[in-house]
This record gives structure tokens, sequence and C-alpha cells, in this order.
């Protein structure tokens, strides 16, 4: 049986060209996804534009704040807390802060760290008041080996989680490094807040939005030092300006072998810890 | 201000932020709204794209049931949200880089879609009921012909086409929504619960059988109500396909436990301490025990021992329900299971799920019980029967 070419040709040559515009397609496809796939991995987010913010007179592209936490100073009297709370109108509550004090206390013949916070309720039985705190003295007769405190609050990441994760972009990198929230352009989802590994954001149920520290940045675009670091009576709290060489933060990073919280995370966190232990994550 | 009343009571070192569940109920209603969306989508694509003649009767049901399913999908969210009002901002100014993002533009793709393909395959049904019905209705119907009469063998030839390739476009349309709602979490690296790359498809999955099983049990109900007889082969074909794909599912869902504690990262210990013991009834025992295994092994038997007739049907719909039971228990567990976690991973929280309220038990059933409640109405505007009871011109399409 002898088979007729010219249809077979055709056939071939629209096989071909179909070929042809598929590959077209698919280059066009994958390059669209790379260039998309660059936008989303992107690990340093656009910061918001303008060269002034808040306020006239000072521009955030002069600066780079940075925080320095020694906990080897810290003694627990978490007046931090409370100016951090009447600073920045945190809720008067034992579930919501924008800083906190961890206690970590090793007793004798345990293999791991006994942890709490001030929000536990048996030290706020011992203030008697979810407005005030204190650690209670609840170790008391244990032999303790080794205990300490450890100030947290918001690492202000270089590659923030919670701004990658923010649908709408409300929450932002400021360009002098701290991390703030738009609370007028907020839907309030709540996506910020899961995807912080620190647990530093908790969601302002009157507002409708998160809430989280900001390193009092009213403040500090004014010349101030955040309100926890003015509280504090031990120095255990360093806060200042990387771009000055011989302000306490510069000197605090340049004389420390310093530590940050969950390395793992890549969210390369801005606040620098001293005199913490291997348990503190 | 007062204490909040909904804080978790927990055991270990928790961050005080933690002590406040974020993320209720409402956002385990979610998943299991889009997966079943997704789920009854398959059945109807393994009839129009895959040619499964056994399904043709559930076939126009299952578009039917995924669109309901699916207008009812961004309620729970809303009702979440701290600003509803502004839940616009995430569609008119996306930010990118959030896996949130594209939620509004592949939810408005989807819905536009769905109605797309269901007035494609109903326009031959739109078009007789214009012509012959001259009350209110009538008028309804008028307007949903959008202007075209044409039933000509040719146009109806067109139509056919159009269901065909939406339906194409659908299965990854309807999959990607859902494969997407599982990368919302698994892309999170703060939860060790949530941090998976099986995520996606394991809601992929659980989705499908959800799906597939929801039909049964509407399916089974529907000729009950209709009193007409129920099609033994439609039945089978979709016990074959809950049987299959739940085999898959069971075997990522297993995959991924133990990836968890075969890599056996920081904050394992936690995770153990929690599924053997606060998740124990609704992880081992509600969704595998009960949910997943129960229904295969019923299922098992049954295409072993050839089952047929009543028992057959019996056992499929008891299955079937089992499966609706097990995918809800799997969005509850993560959702909520992650929360119960720790991030500090030295810690187990509680959530107590409130009876009333915005994000309350009630809301929640209320949520999942609508898109019936709608569906019930699409059907008798677009009834979706291909027996000798429905109506004649849906065994044209």
């Amino acid at each position: 049986m002898t088979i007729d070419p010219t249809p077979s040709l055709v056939a071939r040559r629209r096989f071909l060209s179909r070929i042809g515009l598929a590959t077209c397609a698919g280059a066009i496809t994958g390059a669209g996804a790379l260039g998309l796939a660059r936008k989303v991995c992107a690990k340093t987010e656009a910061p918001a534009a303008g060269a002034s913010f808040p306020t006239k007179d000072y521009d955030w592209t002069q600066h780079q704040w940075a925080f320095g936490v020694d906990a080897t100073k810290c003694i627990g009297c978490l007046r931090c807390v409370e100016a951090c709370k009447n600073e920045n109108h945190v809720p008067g509550n034992a579930h919501q802060f924008r800083t906190w004090v961890e206690r970590y206390v090793y007793i004798e013949g345990e293999q791991r760290a006994r942890i709490d916070s001030h929000q536990d309720p048996v030290n706020i039985a011992a203030s008697g008041s979810q407005k005030e705190y204190r650690f209670a003295d609840r170790y008391k007769g244990e032999k303790v080996e080794k205990a300490f405190f450890v100030p947290k609050l918001c690492n202000q990441c270089e590659h923030p989680a919670c701004v990658q994760v923010c649908p709408v972009g409300a929450t932002y990198k400021t360009k002098d490094g701290v991390v703030l929230i738009d609370d007028k352009r907020c839907i309030g989802c709540r996506y910020c807040v899961q995807a912080c590994p620190y647990g530093a954001r908790y969601f302002d149920e009157e507002r409708g939005v998160p809430d989280k520290c900001t390193w009092c940045y009213h403040r500090i675009t004014k010349g101030l030092q955040p309100a926890c670091v003015e509280a504090c009576p031990v120095g255990a709290r360093v806060f200042g300006d990387l771009r000055d060489r011989e302000s306490r933060v510069s000197l605090f990073v340049r004389n420390n072998r310093l530590q940050v919280l969950r390395p793992e995370s890549g969210n390369a966190p801005q606040v620098f810890y001293v005199g913490i232990d291997k348990e503190v994550n | 201000m007062e204490s909040l009343i909904h804080f978790a009571p927990y055991v270990g070192w928790v961050y005080p932020n933690e002590t406040v569940v974020e993320w209720t109920i409402l956002l385990a209603v979610y998943p299991y709204l889009t997966g079943l969306v997704a789920g009854a989508f398959t059945v109807s694509s393994l009839y129009q794209v895959f040619g499964f003649e056994r399904l043709r009767p559930v076939a126009h049901l299952a578009l039917l049931t995924s669109l309901c399913c699916m207008l009812f999908v961004p309620l729970p969210l809303l009702l979440h949200l701290g600003h509803p009002e502004r839940a616009f901002n995430a569609m008119i100014t996306p930010h990118l880089t959030s896996a949130m993002a594209m939620f509004g533009f592949f939810a408005t793709f989807y819905v536009v879609l769905l109605m797309l393909e269901i007035w494609f395959a109903y326009r031959p049904y739109i078009v007789e009921q214009a012509r012959k019905r001259n009350d209110l209705m009538g008028k309804v119907y008028k307007v949903l012909t959008l202007g075209s009469y044409d039933v000509s063998e040719e146009a109806l030839r067109v139509d056919q086409k159009w269901v065909f390739w939406l339906a194409v476009i659908g299965i990854p349309g309807a999959h990607g929504l859902h494969g997407y709602v599982g990368f919302l979490f698994g892309s999170l690296k703060s939860r060790e619960w949530w941090s998976s790359d099986l995520m996606p498809v394991i809601f992929l999955f659980s989705a499908i059988i959800s799906g597939v099983s929801l039909l049964i049990v509407l399916y089974v109900v529907s000729c009950k109500v209709r009193k007409v007889a129920i099609d033994v082969g439609c039945i089978k074909g979709l016990a074959y396909t809950v049987w299959a794909f739940i085999m898959v599912a069971l075997l990522l869902e297993a995959l991924e436990f133990a990836n968890i504690v075969y890599k056996g990262r920081e904050g394992v210990d936690m995770i153990m301490e929690y599924v053997t013991g606060p998740l124990l009834v609704p992880y081992f025992v509600l969704q595998f025990g009960i949910g997943a295994v129960t229904p295969l092994l019923i299922l098992s038997y049954m295409i072993w021992r050839h089952t047929t007739g009543r028992a057959l049907v019996f056992g499929v719909t008891l299955s079937a329900s089992l499966v609706l039971l097990s995918v809800f228990m799997m969005r509850w567990n993560v959702v909520i299971g992650g929360q119960e976690i720790s991030k500090t991973g030295k810690g187990l929280l509680t959530y107590f799920l409130p009876i009333l309220g915005q994000e309350g038990l009630l809301v929640a059933l209320a949520l999942t019980l609508a898109p019936l409640a709608v569906l019930l109405g699409m059907i008798k505007l677009f009834p979706p029967w291909h027996d000798k009871a429905g109506h004649a011109v849906m065994a044209a399409s």
C-alpha cells in the first residue's frame, strides 16, 4: 500500500509549528514565572518611598537603628515592661505585650531550665494585678544552680517574615531598620502574628489590627530613647544608631560577642544579645 | 481593659502573646469549604474531561455543589478580619510576596469559571424555560439566557466545546486554589506543625476525597427525597474514586508525620507529647482511625466482595460520611493544632471553642451548612438530574 506523502508532510509541518508555538508559550510562561519567583523570593523588601518620615526634620535614610540586650545585667525588675505598656497604650492585661522578660532557672538535678515570664498566673497572683508585673519568689527552698533574665522585644528583622506575608503591605520595613504597621491599611488577618517566629506580635481587638514593638519609633525619630531603654535601671537595654560609630549600640556591637535569637529562621534579627544561654530562643 | 475572656490556658513555656489563639474555627471552615469546592469539581471533570460515563448522574450536581461552596469560601475569612471593610485592599494593592495576596484573584477567577461552565452546561435548559414560562421565573430565565436563544446543533456543539475547555482549565484552577490554601500554612516557618513542603499536596488529596464524599451523600439523599432509584454504577464509580484518593491522602499524611518525627528537629518532643496527649482523639482516633482507615476498610471489603445493591449504597454512604468528618478533623488539627503547639517548642496551649459569638461553633456550623441551603435553591433553578424524573433536556448535554 502506498501512502501519499503530502498529507503526512503537511501534518508534520503543522505538528512542528505547533511544537514551536508551544515552546514559545512555555518560554514566556517560564520567564514570567521566573520574574514572579524573584519578586516573591526577594529577601530585602522595598522600603516605603519618601525621604523624610515621620516628621519633616527627620531623614530616615541617615540612620540605622539597632538594639542590644545585655542579659547578664537584667535584674528582672520589669520597669521596662510597665514603661512600654504606658508609653505605647498596650492593653493592660497579662496576655499582650510589646516587650516582656523571661526568667530561666536551673534547679539542681534537673536537665532543663524552668522558664516563665511575668504573665504566668503565679507571677500575676504575686503582683495582684494584670497591669503590674513582678516575678514571684516561686523557687524559694529549691537549690538554684543558675538563673538569669532575658528581655524580649520585636527583633526588627532584616528579612522579616511578617512583612513577607502581609497581603496588603500594611506592615513594612523602614529605611532606618524598623518594622512598622500601617494601621489604616491593615485588614486584620493576623497572618503576620502567625508568621513571626518570636511571638512578638499580638492582635489588638479594640483597634482590629496587630501591634508590636517599634523601638518606640515616635520617640527615636525625635532623638529620644525607647521607653524601655530609658526605664531600665541597670543598662541591660542598649539602643542607638549604627551609623554613629561612637553610639552606645555601636560600642556594644563592637565590644561584645553577640548572639541573635533563632538564627536558623533566616530572618536576620536586629536585636543583639549578650549573655543568653542555649535554651533561649 | 478587662482581661480577655478567650485567652488559652497552657502548660510548659509559651510566649506571652501566644496565650490568645488568633486563628479560630472559622479558619478551619475556610479550607474545609475550599476543599469541598475542589473535590466536587474533580467529579465533574472526571466526567466532562476524562469521560467517566458512570459519574454522569452527579456531573451537574457536582458543578452546582462546587459553586455553592465557593460562594461561601470568603465568608469565614471576612468574619475573621479585624477590618473586613478593607478586605479589597488585598486586591487593589496586593503585596506580592504574601501567599495570601493572591487569594482574591484565584477565588474570583474560579467563581467566574464555574459560573461560565454552569451557564454553558445549562444553556439549552435556560432557553427552553425562558420560552416556556411566563411567570416570574420565566423572566429570571430570560435574563439568564443573556440574549442567546440559539440552540441549534451547531450552537450546542460550541457549548459543549466551552464546557470541555472550561473543565480542563478548571482542573488546575480548582486544585491550584486548594493547593494554595495548603501553601498558606506550609510556607510558614514559625511553626513546625505547619512548615512542610507536603502541606499543599496533603490539602489537595484530602480536598478531593471530601468533595467526592459530599457528592455521594448528596446524591443518595437526593435520590431518597425524590424517590428515584439510585444508580449503583455511579455510586461504584464514586466509591472507587474515594478509595483511590484516600490511599494517597493517607500515605501523604503518614509521610508528613514520619518526616516530623524522623527529622526530630527542635520542638519535636513537644509535638510528640501533643499528638499522644490532647491530639490523640482528634488526630489518631477521629481523623485517621474512624475517618480514614475505617472507610478504606469498608470500601476495600465491598470492592473485594463485589457488594452491590442496598448494601453497597449504605456502605458507601457511611464511608463518605466518615470521610467528611475525617477531612474536617484534618483541617481542625492543622489550623487549631498548629497553634496549640507553642512556637517556643516548650509548651502547649488549649483552644476553647465558644458556642456563641462571631467565631463560635454555631457560626461555623451555619457557614458549613449554608452552601447546602443555597444548593437547595440552585437545584430548583438548574435541575441537575439525569434520570427519567429529571428534566429531559439534561440528557442532551
